[in-house]
């Protein structure tokens, strides 16, 4: 799964921000695609293939630019431009990506609400990743199917995947799901695989949390 | 213009070939022109399911390559002569086919055919993808067993993301057939059910096709089932699937083990 970068003007605040959230997760870009999405950026925008270089360097890897302007210096070697619409069904993006830059959590707080709404099923082998906020899946999660999320993972349908919930550190996200199969629940770095499952919550509708390092499940009723 | 119908499971050995060859001939028996189309380069087999292994000449490679003309290439069916084939190479392997040469051969069969049957190879490599790649329609072949299902549901996901169709943002059409179902062992539950089958890839339903001996039996004379017993439990099915691929409503009945003193002596095989 490609991930999508939307970067804003000034583009020197946005890459304070982007390093800021680097720290904080250093290894969130690890050998992912990346697709940069330039809608936003004015046309007059000077140096966007150089910002584009600024990028690379930081290690992460772009597999192709969306809504990038072809008077822009140097921006042909970044490819061809993808289309703006017309996405493969699958490849599923934070809905927020294009228009939300990375930004501090604070400034966050009075903004857009973070989150990711997936209103497919999650086929095996798919991995939906979403570090900024909760995901709710409006369909059941296939084994061998993956959800990550930053916040907490709604399941409204049989999660028979592995669930991971409090990506980047946040020990009160939490997992729910209306029937729970999975093979492994995680929250922040704390996991259950489905043998370590009480058998009574299995095929039932439940929450999992943390209560400082132990994971609780429980019915939902 | 044509439907391109891809036939696939991401797991081997599930009736992928046998289905092709089932579902096309059924087709063709109800007066559409069809062609039926091996992607499995170096593995090939629809010919001998076909029975047509002793008249290839020119093959897909050869036409995609720009070697041969379709028409060269194309084997009409000596039963039926509203069925064709068009078998894949066996001497060479799936980095002959290049996309552009793929695109134009189903482009140009797409003219010529109602329905271009593509039997995809096993796995979710290169020869799958360029399977799928034109399909307008998607037959999910599923044996009732977990690893099957769980190759299928991988497949299901890449239809929806790998193919023409899903690129330009457009719904692809996929079908969930169920083949080696056996009545006697889901009974006993040594299977797992259509239903819980169908609660996974939550796909519609195609048909279940019986296990059967007649299967293997026409496979080895070299003839679709469909064509060598048109009135045996497993042709039915495929004849009944096909109706539903065209459209029509047809109700999908679960074989069940039949009852009675046949029932009981012959429980393990309903066919």
């Amino acid at each position: 799964m490609a991930l999508v970068l939307a970067p804003e003007v000034p583009l020197t605040n946005w890459l304070t921000a982007l390093d800021a959230q680097m720290e904080r997760s250093p290894n969130f870009f690890d050998a992912r695609p990346v697709v940069v999405d330039l809608g936003s950026i004015p046309r007059e925008q000077q140096g966007v293939a150089e910002f584009l270089q600024l990028l690379e360097q930081r290690g992460i890897r772009i597999i192709g630019t969306e809504g990038a302007h072809p008077s822009w210096a140097g921006i042909e070697a970044w490819g061809r431009s993808l289309p703006v619409s017309g996405k493969p069904g699958r490849e599923i993006e934070p809905p927020h990506a294009k228009s939300t830059p990375l930004v501090e959590p604070a400034a966050l707080s009075g903004g857009e609400p973070n989150m990711l709404v997936i209103d497919q099923p999650v086929r095996s082998g798919q991995s939906i990743v979403f570090e900024r906020g909760d995901v709710t899946i409006l369909g059941s999660v296939s084994s061998g199917a993956e959800i990550m999320a930053g916040g907490s993972v709604h399941v409204y349908g049989t999660l028979r995947g592995r669930a991971i919930a409090g990506l980047s550190g946040h020990p009160g996200a939490r997992i729910f799901c209306s029937k729970l199969q999975a093979e492994l629940l995680a929250i922040d770095g704390v996991y259950q695989t489905a043998d370590d499952m009480p058998a009574k919550f299995l095929g039932k509708p439940v929450q999992a949390w943390l209560d400082g390092d132990q994971m609780k499940i429980a019915v939902l009723d | 213009m044509g439907k391109v119908l891809v036939v696939t499971s991401g797991k081997g050995g599930v009736g992928k070939t046998t289905s092709t060859a089932a579902l096309g001939a059924a087709l063709a028996r109800g007066g559409e022109n069809v062609v039926v189309v091996d992607f499995d380069v170096g593995l090939r087999n629809l010919d001998l399911v076909m029975g047509a292994e002793r008249r290839v000449v020119f093959d897909l490679i050869n036409v995609v390559q720009g070697d041969a003309k379709l028409a060269q290439a194309l084997i009409r069916d000596k039963r039926l002569d509203t069925l064709s084939l068009l078998p894949a190479s066996q001497t060479r392997d799936k980095d002959a086919l290049t996309i552009e040469g793929v695109d134009k051969v189903v482009a140009e069969l797409k003219e010529k055919f109602d329905w271009v049957i593509c039997d995809s190879p096993a796995g979710i490599e290169r020869g799958a993808l360029l399977a799928m790649r034109n399909a307008d329609v998607a037959v999910v072949v599923t044996n009732p067993e977990v690893s099957s299902v769980r190759d299928s549901d991988r497949i299901i996901g890449m239809l929806d993301s790998k193919t023409l169709r899903a690129e330009r943002g457009e719904r692809m059409e996929k079908h969930l057939l169920v083949t080696r179902y056996d009545a006697g062992r889901a009974a006993r539950n040594e299977m797992l059910k259509v239903e819980d089958v169908l609660e996974i890839l939550s796909i519609p339903l195609l048909g279940i096709i019986p296990e059967s001996e007649e299967v293997l039996k026409a496979s080895n004379i070299g003839s679709p089932v469909t064509l060598n017993n048109p009135n045996s439990a497993p042709s039915r099915a495929y004849f009944e699937a096909a109706r539903r691929l065209k459209g029509e409503l047809v109700d999908v009945v679960i074989p069940m083990q039949k009852g009675g003193l046949i029932g009981r002596l012959f429980g393990r095989r309903v066919a």
